[in-house]
């Protein structure tokens, strides 16, 4: 801040001694002028030497005399470099601010992700909804944006405090990122207008914008809110990736590029893509947990109708967007390792490896609630049977999966129980614990998983083209093509060759998942084109099937919770990696433990915010009865 | 999506309850219930792991008069295995990323290296081997652990001596000195002395670095090593004398010019050691932290 302090009040020296010149000049063309109509003989060089001072003037019909500023030594600014702050430049408020900044920040990002993602989807759902011309869906759209409108507010509440409680206690590393943004910051701030404007007109015009060309215009205004939306979150993600690569800054932090060589930096479109796909999950987990208390809550089969359609379409939405997110996590550690060796390691087979562990609890949670979801959501339809015996072989995948994949490397152990063992890691379950395995059963579930969702999608319909039995047999083809791939490419190069190789194969292994669902999708869509259609009825489910649709919710906000823990402390004791050291009191790494404490803190306020965001969208829609006065409308 | 119809409603309510639904109370009890049950497990999950702190690399003072060879081999092991962070990739298979050095003999190694035509260094021993692959791993890359796409031309391997490593000259050399003795080698390079730490603070900052200002009397003296010669503490010897209670004998200008022209006036009994380049080095506002800080050292 001295330094820009410094530069803000040079900034304002140079103005006022520019007005100073300028009234100066006037008084001089005056005098000069009145010299010049009176005496012709004044020479140039008296001229020169009297008006030198005063800086850039011209004689009527000579050249401008060049004269030299004259620079203090007080004028000129230092390159910034990054700051490093001592012990005591921390504030101490009695509590952890790492704890106090670690709430605030998650609580902010979970409602960011929240509000980004719903005009999202809304925006595609009401697009369906003007294609088939089935207004329904144009009111489950309305119905979206008005459970998640408080969670503008809250987002804005969030950040708000985040950057106080920033300023407050990290005034050093917060003085040098605004060096180094600059006047980012600002247009961030003035997007928030942008943003804003776009919300209100897209929600309260959405009755008055309803039909013909008007609500083309009002796509138009969703389309302007999530572009404005997109751009809060990419250049909010900038200052993240800044801190993990920083880039446009030379070694000790003094900025050599200008403001697109900062962003720049090699974390930030992975981190981009990764936080646009989550968002979208996790924006359709927690509205699809709004449909399931609602669901749960009515007596009216017309509306459990409409909320058992409502939660299907969010589980819809998060499963689809959840699907994908692991390859984008694979290419963000893959960048991560690109970028530092040491940084991946860190994360991934150092310090912080056991997290992984954690990780692969909640991603098997989300998982198999979303794959029992699916297969509750198959007693809608009578035609479901077909594929019903599919359903104990998919559940036997994700199981032994989901066991391989909680299988820890390195055990904690006693010296006779090493010696029982005959080793630290146990011959048949110890090669199990490592990436190779985890990356075969990662793969296998997300397989499966298209496979529950393709019969799903199939179970109440009966396909009519004439190539049926040809395009299910290209369809199997293609399912142990991948399944045998994905397994060879795990084994043999996941034990049998060095390191470099293993990570290498991975990328095959995630083609094969990826080409099973993009061919699953265009051979479904062309074989049930013109399918027969059979009878579906939307409310006949079991109640407990509704459960999965809070499991998800939860799951993938401590799923967030527990990366962004991940993804801030591979940064180890930097403010801003290989930049500025951190030298606060919490300069070091939590236990996994603590982290988990944190992260359960953060959900349950977050769950607490969610339903005050619900119960005030349906305070809206509540009208007191007029009370009832003693004396009035009594007979007579 | 599938979409939904007038005539695919389910009117008859669901199997289980008939068509009657729960109280909104009753429903946000049980869902709440089951939110926190499993937000609890998650934690659990997380309560029955190791449970491991990952610390910050904390500075440490060495008492060089007292340093033994074994010390020195020992600080070296640490640093392989701490602050270096060698082990998060030197480590042996299937989990290394790059060759296992503890589990190899690193004097054998290296000479078989220095003889490999794909050397692209200058040096001739081991030790000299060492130090160049932990500064610049690039003169040699064993096979296959290079950079992908490099054909291994280039490593993957960070400095040492560079952010976020940063190990200073004589940590390398503590390492040098354990990876030298570990398979009973003999350790080449010399233990540190004061003398020796007076002229590696003496010598100039690598070329295109600008270090950053210090913010405190106390960051300045240890940005400028001063207590690698002078005591703080005490009045004992190292190179130059101590400067406990230095402001009762010196005045702040006394004490300034013996900073900026250390040769004008030496302590007597003392040899003129002092590096006389503090002038250029020096901010104007570290110098006057540092004159203000030990006037006011008057005991």
């Amino acid at each position: 801040m001295y330094h820009k302090n410094k530069s803000v009040s040079a900034a304002l020296r140079s103005f006022l001694g520019r007005m100073g010149i300028l009234f100066l000049l006037m008084f001089v063309f005056g005098s000069t002028s009145t010299a010049h109509a009176a005496g012709q003989g004044a020479s140039t060089d008296d001229v020169k030497q009297r008006i030198a001072p005063l800086g850039r003037v011209a004689i009527e019909g000579q050249k401008f005399i060049e004269v030299e500023p004259i620079v203090s030594a007080e004028d000129t600014v230092e390159p910034m470099a990054a700051p490093r702050p001592s012990r005591l430049d921390y504030p101490n408020i009695g509590v952890s601010s790492r704890a106090v900044v670690w709430i605030l920040a998650q609580m902010h990002l979970f409602f960011g992700a929240l509000v980004l993602a719903v005009p999202l989807f809304v925006l595609v759902i009401e697009l369906m909804g003007v294609k088939t011309g089935d207004e329904r869906y144009d009111a489950m759209a309305y119905e979206f944006m008005k459970i998640s409108l408080t969670g503008f507010s809250i987002t804005a509440i969030f950040g708000g405090s985040l950057a106080l409680a920033l300023f407050v206690l990290y005034p050093d590393f917060m003085a040098y990122m605004m060096h180094v943004f600059g006047a980012q910051w600002l247009v961030y701030a003035g997007i928030f207008f942008l943003e804003s404007f776009f919300l209100y007109t897209y929600y309260y015009g959405w009755n008055a914008m309803r039909y013909g060309n008007l609500k083309w215009l009002h796509l138009t205004l969703g389309l302007l809110l999530n572009g404005a939306g997109m751009t809060i979150m990419v250049l909010s993600n900038s200052w993240a990736t800044f801190m993990m690569a920083p880039s446009g800054v030379n070694e000790v932090g003094v900025v050599i590029g200008d403001i697109w060589e900062v962003m720049k930096g090699p974390l930030w479109n992975p981190i981009n893509l990764h936080r646009f796909i989550a968002n979208i999950a996790f924006g359709g987990a927690v509205v699809g947990a709004y449909a399931a208390f609602k669901f749960l809550s009515t007596r009216d089969p017309v509306k459990r109708a409409h909320y058992d359609w409502m939660g299907y379409t969010s589980n819809f939405i998060a499963i689809l967007a959840f699907l994908p997110l692991p390859f984008a996590g694979y290419w963000l550690m893959a960048e991560i390792y690109a970028y530092s060796q040491q940084m991946g390691i860190t994360a991934m087979g150092g310090i912080l490896a056991w997290l992984f562990i954690v990780q692969a609890v909640l991603i098997g949670t989300i998982l198999l609630a979303g794959n029992f979801y699916l297969w509750s959501g198959m007693s809608r339809t009578e035609g479901s049977v077909r594929y019903q015996p599919l359903i104990k072989y998919i559940a036997l995948v994700l199981v032994v999966c989901f066991l391989i994949w909680v299988t820890p490397h390195t055990l904690i152990l006693s010296a006779s129980e090493i010696a029982e063992l005959g080793g630290s890691h146990h011959h048949i379950l110890g090669p199990l614990g490592i990436m190779p395995a985890k990356n075969i059963a990662v793969n296998l579930m997300l397989v499966v998983t298209f496979l529950s969702f393709q019969i799903y999608r199939r179970s109440d319909k009966v396909a009519t083209v004439s190539w049926v039995k040809a395009g299910n047999a290209l369809l199997v083809a293609i399912y142990m093509v991948a399944i045998v791939n994905i397994v060879f490419l795990g084994v043999y190069y996941g034990y049998f060759t060095n390191t470099v190789y293993k990570v290498g194969s991975s990328v095959a292994q995630v083609t094969s998942t990826l080409l099973v669902i993009i061919t699953g999708i265009v051979i479904d869509s062309l074989m049930y084109k013109n399918a027969k259609t059979l009878p579906s009825h939307w409310g006949r489910i079991p109640d407990r099937s509704q459960y999965a649709l809070f499991a998800l919710p939860i799951a993938f906000t401590w799923l967030m919770g527990l990366m962004g823990y991940v993804r801030s402390s591979v940064k180890t004791h930097w403010h801003v990696y290989t930049v500025m050291k951190d030298n606060s009191p919490d300069n070091f790494i939590p236990t996994i433990g603590y982290a988990g404490n944190m992260i359960t803190i953060v959900t349950v306020l977050f769950l607490l915010f969610v339903l005050f965001m619900f119960w005030v969208a349906n305070l809206g829609a509540t009208t007191q009865p007029k009370p009832v006065i003693a004396g009035e409308g009594g007979v007579g | 999506m599938t979409d939904l119809s007038e005539k695919d409603l389910d009117t008859h309510g669901t199997q289980e309850d008939g068509g009657r639904g729960e109280s909104s109370t009753n429903v946000l009890g049980k869902i709440l219930g089951f939110s926190l049950g499993l937000t609890l497990i998650f934690t659990l999950v997380t309560s029955l792991l190791p449970q491991v702190e990952g610390e910050a690399p904390v500075e440490k003072k060495v008492d060089l008069a007292a340093l033994t060879m074994d010390d020195f081999v020992a600080m070296g092991e640490e640093l392989f295995n701490n602050k270096g962070t060698c082990t998060l990739c030197h480590k042996p298979a299937p989990l290394g990323r790059a060759p296992d050095i503890a589990g190899m003999d690193m004097l054998a190694t290296s000479a078989k290296r220095l003889a490999d035509e794909r050397y692209k260094g200058e040096v001739k021993d081991a030790e000299g081997y060492i130090r160049e692959s932990m500064v610049d791993p690039s003169k040699y890359v064993v096979a296959t652990w290079g950079k992908k796409g490099s054909n291994d031309t280039e490593s993957p391997m960070p400095a040492v001596d560079k952010a976020p490593i940063q190990l200073s000259d004589m940590e390398m050399d503590a390492v040098i000195a354990y990876l030298q003795s570990k398979d009973g080698g003999e350790v080449t390079v010399k233990l540190p002395s004061p003398e020796a730490a007076a002229e590696i603070t003496a010598a100039p900052a690598p070329a295109g670095t600008v270090a950053a200002p210090a913010a405190n009397a106390e960051e300045a003296l240890v940005k400028y090593a001063c207590s690698a010669c002078h005591s703080m503490t005490n009045k004992d010897v190292l190179v130059g004398p101590g400067l406990l209670g230095v402001g009762v004998r010196l005045s702040a200008n006394e004490i300034r010019q013996s900073i900026i022209d250390p040769n004008a006036v030496i302590t007597e009994g003392f040899q003129p050691a002092m590096p006389a380049d503090f002038a250029d080095k020096m901010t104007v506002k570290e110098l006057e932290m540092i004159v203000k800080f030990l006037v006011e050292k008057k005991q």
